[in-house]
């Protein structure tokens, strides 16, 4: 499967000043095994196969190994002053599309719920012959279970955490500041910060998931509470820890006050993961 | 904070980083690393476009064993079950193996050449997204070979048939997840390349029609996958963690899931159909030796038929007992597509009105690709009619329809990209023979396989049946020996497409002296990195 080998111009291809192509790497393909492997485990975990947690957590091992050894190379590359201002347009670009799917993401989820709440309950409470009696009050779990939970209310935790992370958007902005105008102590506190933040409201959530009185499994109503909540603190987490490694970097003196597009990413990315919050606090907990 | 000295990731302050002088390079690297390890754009677009050849050719077996069972009525070769099995990883495969990684491939080797730009933006993802196929192809493959056989649920997935499987549905689930990633990097390096990397001078209303094609595609690609990996995630938490998503009796609806899965599933289908236009629209005015008639209206229209994509998705659910407000909501918003599609095909016409046209491979599938996407096109519109949908549903004439939108559109201008970029990429011609020989066979085996469909299904033959009344005998015997010679001769293209590597007549930069793109000013085949010092464009 080789195309004949190619004459042509042979130069370095990485012109001083051009637009900054890498050379050949082996970090894809690790990233495929990683993932190929991470999936096998996951699929022989669902089969209940006893090597599937093992598989699994070989494959997450890999995939750790390498985001090390990829953003390892990129960080190199950067701080060598591989990118003009060209390749720093492309990075931002594509973290502006990246964000845009985790939108999409999202916005699948949001579609079930609305659709969920605004037909196929209603739907369900106006077919007498099926379900007699069942009157499609939310939150519900669906007219063929019974179990007894209580919804979760809007102006507890939830209204706290709400704060929390409005709190954290600021801080990581503050620190932004910081970072523009040089002054290190105000980047790295408003990090710190931020990631502290970022971690008071895990464990508010995961208090609250210990505290409730429904799961994944109370029909409907869980399903959806647990689905968007669940993959809302998995962003919030990986946000976290790449805020943790953005303060790392900021500590080993990595970023300027002009070149740190890694900084910008990670906070534009707490600020999305902001911003799917209170939309769950408004439509998951609230209304 | 010293975690960093013990992260080889990030250098120990004080010392430089290191150097990265030697790492400069012209060439590739030899044997098998040149393709595990590429970071250039043709290397990666070679790699998916044989990937896609492959799957095409796989998937295309599938396609033979259905249609032998189908030859005659009765149960002959396969039993129900495989057959359904068939019928699913048949679409799968083709669909997120086949045709999707093809024309990724064209992007990857055309859309750099085609802009002036070096490499694509990001050339390491661009590596992960094409290495991440063949772990999705490994799984997906596999299940066949795994207890209980692979998914035989539809390529659609629905439930609640798709939650009563074995290992193998959750198989397909994570392969579509990594194909999911695949296509999300993929359309990303896609966007950013075309939005940051053009030449100089080339303005977007400057930008080649397959350039402007991918860029919409690479949209849609980037809005829908995200919501497919909501679809199959609640099956794959509705299957194993006790969520009723997709159950009555816990509240959910069956139906929620075809209106997730569609609001994907429409938009893909012009994901499958967009970078076609474009290459359609690339070899037309090249052997009609004039301008693309109407270009500004052809953006528009692609524009216009992406955004129309969002809005039409039920159309796949006119028997899910919607209401009927929903019904004529999509049903119109459906026949408005048949106007930005209408202008595409008058300016394809008027493209070749009064041309000094000549009639290469190319050429011929191009043309093909008009004559006969209409029909699938306006097979689309009969069935965007509710009252003629409800009784059309789920028979062969939908069978009909997208088979001659997807392997007369798709696949046949995938099959001319193919010829008329050969040159380019080897430095050889193809046998202009073999290539005629090759089209007509598929042109004519094409119509005998899949035209005879649309009687079936207005016979009211059900699909994804693997026996049927005797009355659709002779139709089906005649579809399947159309298809037999229809796979037969995708051999030919195959040898084709090898002896035109090997060797052949030299191309020259420019075979084409109609051709006026950007990647003819190059040599064949282009060095190795091109456009390193981007041209200009005026």
């Amino acid at each position: 499967m080789s195309l004949p080998s190619q004459p042509g111009n042979l130069a370095a291809h990485a012109a001083p000043g051009g637009y900054y192509t890498p050379p050949p790497s082996w970090w894809p393909l690790v990233g495929s095994v990683a993932l190929l492997t991470l999936a096998s485990g996951f699929i022989l975990l669902l089969a209940k196969v006893g090597a599937g947690p093992w598989v699994m957590a070989l494959g997450f091992a890999i995939l750790v190994f390498m985001l090390f050894g990829w953003f390892g190379n990129v960080i190199r590359e950067s701080l060598a002053g591989r990118y003009n201002p060209q390749v720093d347009r492309s990075f931002r670009w594509g973290m502006v599309w990246f964000i845009f799917s985790e939108v999409m993401f999202f916005g699948g989820f949001f579609g079930a719920l609305f659709y969920v709440r605004e037909f196929a309950i209603p739907w369900l409470a106006h077919t007498p012959l099926l379900w007699p009696g069942y009157d499609g009050a939310w939150p519900t779990e669906g007219p063929g279970l019974k179990d007894a939970f209580t919804p979760m209310a809007a102006w507890g935790l939830p209204a706290i955490n709400t704060l929390i992370l409005l709190s954290s958007g600021a801080t990581v902005t503050w620190a932004h500041w910081g970072l523009k105008s040089g002054r290190r102590g105000q980047l790295a506190l408003g990090l710190l910060l931020t990631v502290l933040l970022g971690a008071l409201f895990l464990t508010f959530q995961a208090y609250e998931y210990h505290e409730a009185t429904f799961s994944l499994k109370t029909g409907i109503y869980g399903a959806t509470f647990f689905m968007l909540t669940g993959f809302h603190g998995l962003h919030v987490t990986l946000g976290a820890v790449m805020l943790t490694v953005i303060l790392l970097r900021v500590q080993a003196g990595h970023f300027t006050p002009d070149h740190h597009f890694a900084f910008e990413a990670v906070s534009w990315y707490w600020h999305f993961v902001d911003v799917v919050w209170l939309l769950l606090f408004v439509f998951v907990y609230w209304l | 904070m010293d975690a960093h000295s013990a992260n080889p990731a990030i250098p120990v302050p004080g010392q430089p980083p290191r150097d990265y002088a030697e790492e400069h390079h012209g060439a590739p690297p030899g044997g098998l690393r040149r393709w595990l390890t590429s970071t250039n754009h043709k290397d990666i677009g070679t790699l998916y476009l044989w990937f896609s050849f492959a799957m095409f050719l796989f998937a295309g077996a599938l396609a033979m064993l259905i249609r032998a069972e189908l030859a005659r009525p009765g149960i002959q070769l396969v039993e129900p079950a495989v057959f359904n099995q068939l019928t699913a990883l048949h679409g799968l495969i083709m669909i997120f193996g086949a045709i999707m990684p093809a024309f990724v491939g064209f992007a990857n080797w055309m859309v750099p050449l085609q802009i002036g730009a070096p490499d694509m933006a990001f050339p390491r993802m661009n590596n992960w997204s094409f290495w991440l196929l063949p772990a999705a192809g490994t799984l997906l493959i596999s299940s066949f070979f795994v207890p209980g056989g692979a998914a035989a649920a539809g390529w659609t997935m629905y439930p609640p048939l798709y939650l009563q499987g074995g290992i193998s549905y959750d198989m397909t689930i994570l392969a579509i997840h990594i194909l999911g990633l695949s296509s999300i990097m993929g359309a990303i390096n896609i966007i950013v390349t075309i939005l940051n990397m053009r030449a100089p001078g080339m303005t977007p209303m400057k930008m080649p029609l397959f350039v402007w094609t991918w860029l919409i595609t690479a949209f849609l690609l980037v809005a829908v996958m995200p919501v497919l990996a909501c679809a199959i995630t609640m099956l794959l938490t509705d299957r194993h963690f006790g969520t009723h998503f997709f159950s009555a009796a816990g509240g959910g609806d069956p139906v929620l899931f075809q209106h997730v899965f569609w609001f994907f599933g429409h938009p893909e289908v012009y994901i499958m159909i967009l970078p076609a236009f474009g290459i359609v629209s690339t070899i037309l005015p090249t052997f009609a030796r004039k301008p693309l008639f109407g270009y500004t209206s052809m953006v528009w229209a692609v524009a216009s038929i992406a955004f129309l994509s969002f809005l039409v998705w039920a159309h796949h659910m006119f028997t899910t007992g919607m209401p009927a407000a929903g019904q004529l909501f999509f049903m119109y918003t459906t026949m408005l597509i048949a106007i930005p599609t209408g202008v595409k095909v008058f300016n394809w016409v008027a493209t070749l009105w009064k041309g000094s046209l000549t009639f290469e491979t190319p050429m011929l599938f191009a043309i093909a690709f008009i004559c006969l996407f209409t029909i699938g096109g306006f097979s689309g519109l009969v069935l965007a009619l509710v009252p003629v949908d409800i009784q059309l549903q789920d028979t062969y004439y939908v069978v009909a329809h997208f088979h001659y939108v997807l392997f007369s559109g798709a696949a046949m201008s995938i099959m001319a990209g193919v010829y008329y970029w050969l040159p380019k990429w080897t430095g050889h011609m193809y046998d202009e023979t073999l290539g005629k020989t090759h089209f007509w066979l598929t042109a004519i085996a094409f119509n005998v396989t899949f035209f005879p469909m649309h009687f079936l299904g207005l016979a009211g033959m059900p699909r994804r049946i693997p026996d049927y009344a005797l009355q659709f005998a002779e139709f089906n015997l005649i579809a399947s020996i159309g298809a037999f010679v229809l796979g037969a001769a995708q051999l030919l293209f195959l040898y084709n497409v090898v002896r035109c590597i090997r060797g052949g007549k030299p191309a020259g930069a420019k075979p084409w002296e109609g051709a006026d793109t950007l990647e003819w000013t190059l040599s064949s085949p282009p060095p190795y990195h091109s456009f390193t010092t981007p041209p200009t464009v005026r």
